[in-house]
């Protein structure tokens, strides 16, 4: 066992903490889960693309540094320790871009993974309907070959797109198939949103952003070169996608160590201040401390899976346990700092915002990428091998 | 950065495994509940034969000078089989300083603990204190009897003569210490490993309602709570063994971290495990029992979750 990082490492780890604490913005920026905010973290993405550090582990030629995934991890833990805004890029960036590396043509690449990167197209997840939340195969939505236009006629509705209201594209899936059997049939499509034959309708999100969109469909375009993967085999393509949203290419430790930190720094604050709130009891202090030992654990689960990983290795369904685990711990992190803020919690405007605020995000945790009632039949089946039925 | 084990390591590990499946079947254990000194003298005899115990001793008097990081594997496959030795005790703290050879055994009393097991049949006693180790015959303390829960672990108060000095300085103490949280930290992670494989196997056999039980929703998510705060305990366990073995100032706090972890983790398996078992597990004559009572004496010793939380706390808050 070696614990240390390369000195490289140590050396990149110090050059994105140089670069971030003269680079993020002071005062923070405005949500980018609202129109203007959005346009705001689109200019902060165009920065880091800029710096090439928006997407640290991509190719140099797409933008990236080719990080190893230690220097990948390294970076989001510098980056959310240094309070750097939301990536409103994300669903692109960690969810959508592995899939295209993995089934996309060179084409594909080269064309659609630079632009995304710097912010210039910005991409939405189109999986859930109204009749098709946890059980993603129960989508209904169309698409119908277009043989004159080479390509792809789009008709039905997706919904809770997060910040569908705001991108210039949209991947999902489409049954193109419909009958064939539920799990077969569907088509991964690359969709632009800026065509005529798309309403979008932004929807008010638990903490009143304008986060959701509702997008129909209605005789939208899509052609054969923004087919992602075979035609009629989209829900294995789209599975390597969910595989990347519970894993940790959307959610690294860095997150929650940052978050965990900023929740030790409350309670010295409160411990410290001269506010009449009274000690800090010793059964909350407790809890703190775990959830402090649980981000920890987090970072060192990761780091136990990257090397088998980089070993030849699989992830496999154990992301399920990661996901549950990532996603209690930061409602946990939060409610915690609710206590200790007392009648100060319910402010959302002010100094301590950002944990009431926080909260609400966290609450979506547990429900999006498959709800943790999901992930854990998927834990008991595939990870210790109950029957399913 | 590598975090994980080499092949030598692992096979280190599937060796003991196979050999306490062989000497510390759950009937090894069980008869330990009765027998006269609450232990299991022919695989304690046979881990000593293999050098299972010497792992951390010097070379120079025959060990193989290995670290916690091969030590902790072994305590891991100690805990799977609930093998009622003093395993800790012996492999992670007197045979590392030279104080136990071949199949002798030793017991160390921590302040943090009222009573310490076996020490009527360990061979030396060391007693942890502000002031330094202090390393006793164990036919000079003078033992005042308690009975645990597991019943295989014979519990003792212990006092030493007085007027003894400390053969060893304060410092040992703190690395005895850690030594033995982390041991202690790395069987209940075999625990938890294998209350929760105990429990799998039984719901996919039992039937209830015409279905094998583990089909049933509500006995899945049970189960996967337990495996999932299992998979997030055993790598702190293994990072604090790492980073002792490193000689890293911090390793005393990675190993709090890692016992209040691995604590919690056994017992939410535990009790996931009885839940899931239902009535069986509820009677001696499973052994789920012996496993469970293992748990609770483990979870208890060397400081419990709650204590290593609050040594955490006045670290970091």
């Amino acid at each position: 066992m070696d614990l240390d990082f390369s000195s490289a490492e140590q050396a990149f780890r110090t050059e994105v903490r140089d670069w971030l604490a003269t680079n993020v913005p002071n005062p923070p920026l405005p949500s980018g889960d609202t129109r203007d905010g959005f346009a705001a973290h689109l200019e902060w993405e165009r920065r880091l693309f800029d710096a090439r550090y928006a997407v640290v582990s991509w190719p140099t030629e797409l933008g990236g540094r080719d990080a190893s995934l230690w220097e990948w991890l390294i970076f989001e833990e510098e980056y959310w320790l240094a309070g750097a805004p939301q990536r409103v890029t994300q669903n692109g960036i960690f969810l959508l871009a592995p899939t295209i590396f993995e089934f996309g043509t060179p084409d594909q690449q080269t064309r659609i993974l630079p632009k995304m990167a710097s912010g210039e197209e910005a991409w939405c997840q189109g999986w859930s309907e109204p009749n098709a939340g946890s059980d993603l195969a129960g989508i209904r939505s169309r698409a119908r070959r277009d043989d004159a236009g080479g390509g792809w006629r789009l008709t039905g509705q997706k919904t809770w797109t997060t910040r569908g209201a705001f991108c210039t594209h949209l991947f999902g899936l489409f049954r193109t198939d419909p009958d064939a059997p539920r799990h077969n049939g569907m088509t991964y499509l690359l969709v632009d949103l800026r065509q005529p034959g798309i309403t979008v309708r932004p929807v008010e999100r638990l903490d009143g952003d304008d986060g959701f969109a509702e997008v129909f469909f209605d005789d939208a375009f899509v052609p054969d070169d923004m087919v992602l993967g075979e035609v009629n085999k989209g829900w294995q393509v789209a599975m390597a996608t969910t595989g990347s949203e519970r894993g940790l290419t959307l959610r690294s430790p860095g997150r929650f160590l940052a978050t965990a930190q900023r929740l030790i720094d409350l309670h010295r604050d409160r411990v410290t201040s001269s506010a009449s709130d009274g000690p800090v009891d010793d059964e909350l202090r407790d809890r703190i401390v775990q959830a402090w030992i649980d981000a920890e654990a987090y970072r060192w689960q990761t780091f136990w899976t990257v090397t088998k990983l980089l070993d030849g290795g699989q992830a496999g369904a154990e992301s399920s346990m990661v996901k549950v685990f990532w996603s209690e711990l930061d409602v946990r992190l939060h409610e915690l700092a609710l206590e200790l803020l007392g009648p100060h919690a319910e402010l959302v405007d002010g100094d301590f915002a950002q944990w009431i605020k926080g909260y609400q995000f966290a609450l979506s945790g547990p429900i999006y990428a498959g709800t943790n009632e999901i992930q854990r039949n998927v834990i008991a089946e595939r990870v210790l091998g109950l029957p399913r039925r | 950065m590598r975090f994980a084990f080499t092949t030598e390591q692992l096979e280190l590990r599937d060796a003991v495994r196979d050999l306490l499946r062989r000497e510390c079947a759950p009937e090894a254990v069980r008869a330990a509940w009765t027998n006269d000194t609450g232990r299991a003298p022919k695989a304690w005899a046979a881990l000593a034969e293999m050098g299972a115990l010497a792992v951390m001793a010097p070379e120079a008097t025959g060990g193989f000078g290995l670290t916690e990081v091969d030590a902790i594997l072994i305590a891991e496959a100690a805990g799977y089989a609930a093998l009622p030795e003093p395993i800790v005790d012996t492999m992670l703290i007197a045979a590392p300083w030279g104080l136990v050879q071949h199949a002798q055994s030793a017991v160390v009393v921590v302040p943090e603990s009222p009573c310490t097991a076996w020490a009527d049949s360990a061979d030396v006693v060391l007693t942890l204190a502000a002031d330094g180790v202090r390393t006793v015959p164990a036919s000079d303390c003078s033992l005042v009897a308690h009975t645990s829960v597991d019943g295989a672990r014979r519990l003792f108060d212990v006092s030493i003569p007085a007027g003894c000095e400390p053969q060893r300085p304060v410092a040992d103490a703190a690395v005895a210490f850690r030594r033995g949280v982390l041991g202690t930290a790395a069987q209940l992670v075999g625990l938890a490993e294998r209350m929760l494989t105990m429990t799998v196997d039984y719901a996919k056999e039992r039937e209830q309602f015409g279905v094998k039980i583990g089909t049933f929703q509500a006995v899945k998510h049970h189960l996967a709570n337990a495996r999932t705060k299992l998979e997030f305990a055993r790598p702190l366990v293994y990072r604090a063994a790492a980073t002792m073995a490193a000689g890293d100032r911090s390793a005393g706090l990675h190993a709090s971290m890692a016992k209040a972890q691995a604590g919690d983790a056994a017992r939410i398996a535990a009790r996931a495990a009885l839940q899931c078992h239902g009535a069986i597990g509820y009677t001696t004559e499973y052994d789920l029992h012996l496993f469970m009572k293992r748990t609770w004496a483990l979870d208890a010793s060397w400081g419990d979750p709650a204590w290593h939380r609050r040594f955490v706390g006045a670290q970091i808050l």
